[in-house]
């Protein structure tokens, strides 16, 4: 398998960071900055190698979340069992939401619009339902075992997202090799003469949207369990869906690399501004917002997009594997 | 810990690798902080100072410095040679994750405890990063009982939660309804739909029936909500004796004056934990709209000279005198107290010294300070009523300065 | 259930709102009629818009109704340069990069206000502010009757511009074919930012309007948002008869399902709407089918 090799090379590198520090102030902001690169990695395979740019990632997210915690805490379903169930929601709320919106021949604005529609309205029941704990949240019972998926440690729940973003990462790669990702491709590039071609382009956005929600969801279960705690606007709102665009745009839209490179410079962006300005209420929000607007105007094509032009100026040739949308 | 000193060299070989440009955000302040003076006492200072909840966040942060820079002035910790407690900021960006990295940064830099945390959501989360630690957590308000029942032994709460504030408030309700002749039967609930005013309502909704009121009408409504005049014309239309409001103080604002403005007025607005009921900005700025608004809200000893030395403190730098201003004011006064006791900055020692609290220095109109399970026992809120351009305290006896108003006078 | 006696102020009160919520949403069907992006900056303007009413009112001691006629130039202009130099040179015409810099505005412009001007909710407290006009049992706010006077005015204003001025004629050119427009001599980069600026226009007086009600924090504007997008979809985007309409439906709806569903589950009626109608009639309500 072509390009594996490097995903495995990063993963092995990122899983060596525990062994050099025990600093926990690392550990915990690469957690994060992995679960926005899992999250993120969703909303590419979507977004980026699809072209259905979705503004309501949260809606699979918060549904991996909501249905692992309310398992164990109102069914006392193991949470491991959870994990899975809350992942397999995910995939079906894509699915759903994903064969409404694409059966009525909604693109561009118009779906990124319905999918933060739909964020929006299982956030509201989220926040009126009983059984969620409405307004209140539900809060996952503190048991520090590893059978309850709990650690002592931070460094197991580092393991475990890395492992996450690993998979994830080879999906995608694999994904690209197949016709499957081949079908997307086009459908990205030109819907009508992918159609024309005989693919079923329906299909093929349903299916990415499916295989999409069930990786945000499975961030989202994530998210429940390293914070044990959730209410309806951690888990559907907004915020998510914006990490989760932002990240594979910023590190290069329509890459394997792309969203893990996105989501930790925009984490790291975050931490920097935050050193620089000390502690004065929103001035490195200030920065941050500023350097992102730059990062954007100098590299039109992400991260992943500078380093290949700076690949093709060393080589002189075009890179192979060019998925870039340029 | 016996790998803390292989760790140091170890972090500054990771600085130099290239994966350390990515981490390094956490890496980098961590010994820049913990290098600064040698014997001051290093105390987390963390608020939601950004986004939604930041004004409640500046408030607080506002009460907490100014305890410290006081402690400091007065020749700082005694039993440890007149250390100087050092304030390490943090923004939780009003949501519990911000929190949580908040907590494993002040570890990293060497805290001996934190304060604040102000919404329940991020309190559940920061308490809980610092119990892996070992980490003293004193909350500031937070006010869901969970936070203290979870068993965790480093999380202290110096004030009341729904539990308490919730009987309290009804306990004195049934009281001022009963020197009014029972004057109000029937009851409307309007409340925020998170964590604190959903929460509340789920207690008022069982125990109100039980102690003679008929519950109208439950309304939830999102924080924000740009409009109230739904919820007026209901209240108008069901015309209730009471009107009982749970939320957050744009809300309570856009409330009462829509209440106004629409000429509906109750025979009372029983507010807990009223967002603004007895905010000193909402009786300046709205006068006629706060007159006679009711609260079961946290509240200073109106009777406590050092109360009031801060709140004419407070007003002279232009700021208002909130009680996220005086509850963190008073648990940095509470964590030093146990500091000074414990004569250390040991985590352990600290958390023993707060076990054994009898804290009286605060200026809150509580019972003695005695922790069970991390819970004050001696917590309890206040009520309050607007009456003139002041907020009185009318129950307990022991503290009021004003006999309730009830009902409402014509106008 | 309800009676006439609550119903009536209710659909007033609803219309009263809409009329708000239709000139927020102009700005922003405005926009995306011509620039075919979705402006995340536009709830953090309003914010900004809605703190210049403030100061104008704090400082100068201006009625927000009188500073509005200042206003509104002024964010053109700030609205026109934004565009100008800001979003269309960093965007590179790239529709995820416009969202990413609107977005990186939007961040940019809440947290300088939070710096400059901290957190504090602030109101002003106008002498007529609590005035009612008595129409049958329903009482209406003064401020909210000039509010939606205003909005009608502001609406026929922008239609008249759109169909009769030279400068509405381009717009509606660029948008509805912009290569073509360009050949034929239309400076595109420049009506791409006249209409940012009247877009941002309309958000100054939708401030001035909205302040005698309601109130200011950094993260004000913000709560706007999400009912202009659907206003923008309910009428077609980039129509402004059907922002105006859009506006005033979504304003009634929301007050009746606030009534019947209460005011948590009732923004959910709002949302369902904006489903069905992405659904069934992508075009908006009003919009031509495409």
């Amino acid at each position: 398998m072509k390009g594996v090799a490097p995903i495995l090379a990063t993963v092995t590198l990122l899983a060596t960071v525990p062994l050099i520090t025990s600093s926990n102030v690392v550990l915990n902001f690469l957690v994060m900055a992995l679960l926005i690169a899992l999250v993120g990695q969703g909303w590419n395979l979507l977004g980026g190698y699809g072209g259905q740019y979705s503004f309501g990632h949260a809606a699979f997210f918060g549904t991996g979340a909501y249905v692992t915690a309310v398992l164990q805490m109102q069914y006392g379903v193991n949470a491991w069992m959870g994990f899975v169930i809350g992942i397999a929601a995910g995939a079906v709320v894509g699915a759903l939401t994903g064969a409404v919106s694409f059966r009525s021949g909604l693109k561009g604005s118009y779906f990124a619009l319905i999918t933060l529609a739909f964020a929006e309205v299982l956030r509201i029941i989220a926040s009126v339902t009983p059984i969620t704990g409405a307004g209140v949240g539900t809060l996952i019972k503190l048991d520090l075992r590893p059978e309850a998926f709990q650690f002592q440690s931070r460094v197991p729940f580092y393991w475990i997202i890395l492992a996450m973003v690993g998979i994830s990462m080879i999906l995608m790669r694999l994904i690209e090799d197949s016709r499957f990702g081949a079908y997307l491709v086009a459908v990205r590039e030109n819907e009508d003469a992918a159609r024309a071609l005989g693919v079923d382009a329906t299909r093929v956005k349903l299916g990415a949207m499916t295989i999409s929600a069930a990786i945000a969801a499975a961030g989202g279960c994530f998210y429940a369990q390293y914070f044990l705690f959730i209410d309806a606007g951690i888990a559907y709102g907004p915020w998510i869906s914006i990490e989760a665009l932002l990240a594979p745009i910023i590190g290069g839209i329509g890459t394997v690399f792309g969203p893990l490179l996105g989501a930790l410079v925009v984490k790291t962006l975050g931490e920097l501004a935050k050193l620089m300005t000390g502690g004065a209420p929103g001035l490195d929000l200030v920065i941050y917002g500023g350097v992102l607007i730059v990062v954007v105007a100098f590299a039109p094509r992400g991260i992943a997009g500078i380093v290949s032009d700076m690949r093709r100026r060393f080589y002189r040739t075009p890179p192979p594997g060019e998925n870039g949308r340029g | 810990m016996s790998r803390q000193s292989l760790n140091v060299s170890r972090r500054r070989f990771l600085q130099s690798t290239a994966l350390g440009a990515a981490a390094a955000a956490g890496v980098l302040q961590a010994p820049a902080v913990l290098r600064a003076q040698g014997a001051a006492v290093k105390v987390g200072v963390l608020h939601p100072v950004s986004g939604a909840l930041s004004y409640s966040g500046q408030q607080g942060r506002i009460g907490a410095q100014l305890a410290i820079e006081e402690i400091n002035a007065a020749g700082g910790i005694k039993s440890m040679g007149g250390a100087k407690i050092e304030a390490v900021l943090g923004d939780a960006q009003s949501t519990p994750d911000g929190g949580n990295a908040e907590v494993e940064k002040m570890n990293g830099a060497g805290v001996a405890a934190i304060v604040g945390g102000y919404a329940s959501g991020i309190c559940l989360a920061a308490s809980q990063t610092a119990a892996r630690y070992d980490l003293p957590y004193i909350v500031d308000v937070g006010v869901v009982d969970s936070i203290v029942s979870r068993g965790l032994k480093n999380t202290f709460r110096f004030g009341p939660g729904f539990g308490v504030i919730a009987k309290t408030a009804l306990d004195n309700l049934v009281t001022i309804n009963d020197q009014a002749n029972k004057a109000a039967k029937t009851v409307m609930i309007v409340h925020e739909d998170s964590a604190f005013g959903a929460g509340l309502a789920k207690l008022l909704n069982t125990q109100l029936p039980e102690r003679g009121f008929q519950v109208l009408e439950t309304i939830p409504h999102p924080t924000p909500t740009r409009d109230f005049n739904n919820v007026v014309l209901k209240i108008k239309a069901q015309n209730p004796d009471l009107v009982i409001p749970a939320n957050y103080y744009n809300e309570y604002v856009l409330l009462a004056r829509t209440m106004q403005q629409q000429r509906v007025r109750p025979k009372g607005i029983y507010s807990v934990l009223g967002g603004a009921a007895s905010s000193y900005k909402f009786v300046k700025e709205f006068p006629e709209a706060a007159q006679y608004i009711m609260d079961c809200n946290h509240w200073f000893d109106p009777k406590n000279p050092k109360a009031l030395a801060l709140k004419k403190k407070i007003e002279d730098k232009g700021e208002f005198y909130t009680y996220e201003v005086y509850m963190n004011y008073s648990c940095i006064l509470l964590l030093a107290d146990a500091i000074e006791r414990a004569a250390s900055a040991d985590r352990a020692k600290i958390i023993a010294a707060l076990e054994n609290s009898t804290f009286t220095g605060h200026m809150m109109p509580y019972g003695p300070t005695k922790f069970v399970n991390g819970q004050n026992q001696g917590a309890a809120p206040v009520n309050t009523q607007v009456i003139g351009n002041d907020i009185q305290v009318i129950f307990p006896a022991a503290v009021a300065s004003a006999k309730p108003v009830f009902p409402m006078p014509p106008v | 259930m309800l009676s006439s006696v609550i119903l009536i102020p209710a659909v007033l009160n609803g219309l009263m709102t809409g009329a708000v919520y239709a000139l927020i949403a102009l700005g922003l069907t405005l926009i995306y009629g011509v620039l075919h992006i979705i402006n995340f900056a536009h709830g953090a303007l309003l914010t900004a818009a809605m703190f210049a009413a403030f100061f104008a009112h704090q400082w100068l001691g201006l009625d927000p109704y009188i500073a509005a006629i200042g206003l509104t130039p002024i964010f053109f202009g700030l609205g026109y340069g934004l565009q100008r130099f800001i979003i269309g040179p960093a965007a590179h015409g790239e529709d995820r990069n416009i969202l990413l810099v609107t977005l990186g505005l939007a961040v940019v412009i809440e947290n300088a206000l939070l710096y400059a001007f901290r957190a504090d909710t602030r109101t002003i407290n106008l002498p007529y502010a609590f005035n009612v006009i008595e129409v049958g049992s329903a009482f209406l706010a003064v401020p909210r009757v000039i509010a939606f006077v205003v909005v009608i005015a502001v609406a026929i204003a922008l239609w008249l511009i759109m169909r009769w001025t030279d400068t509405g004629k381009a717009i509606r050119a660029v948008a509805k074919e912009k290569l073509g427009a360009e050949l034929s001599g239309i400076d595109v980069a420049h009506i791409y930012a006249v209409t940012f600026g009247l877009g941002t226009a309309c958000l100054a007086i939708a401030a001035c309007l909205l302040l005698p009600t309601y109130y200011v924090n950094p993260t004000a504007g913000n709560a706007f948002v999400l009912i202009a997008f659907t206003i923008v979809v309910l009428g077609g985007m980039g129509s402004v008869t059907g922002a105006l309409i859009g506006g005033l439906f979504v304003g009634v709806v929301e007050s009746m399902s606030g009534l019947y569903l209460g005011e948590s589950l009732g923004q959910i009626g709002i949302f369902v709407m904006f489903i069905l109608v992405l659904l069934f009639r992508p075009s908006g309500l009003l919009g031509e089918r495409t």
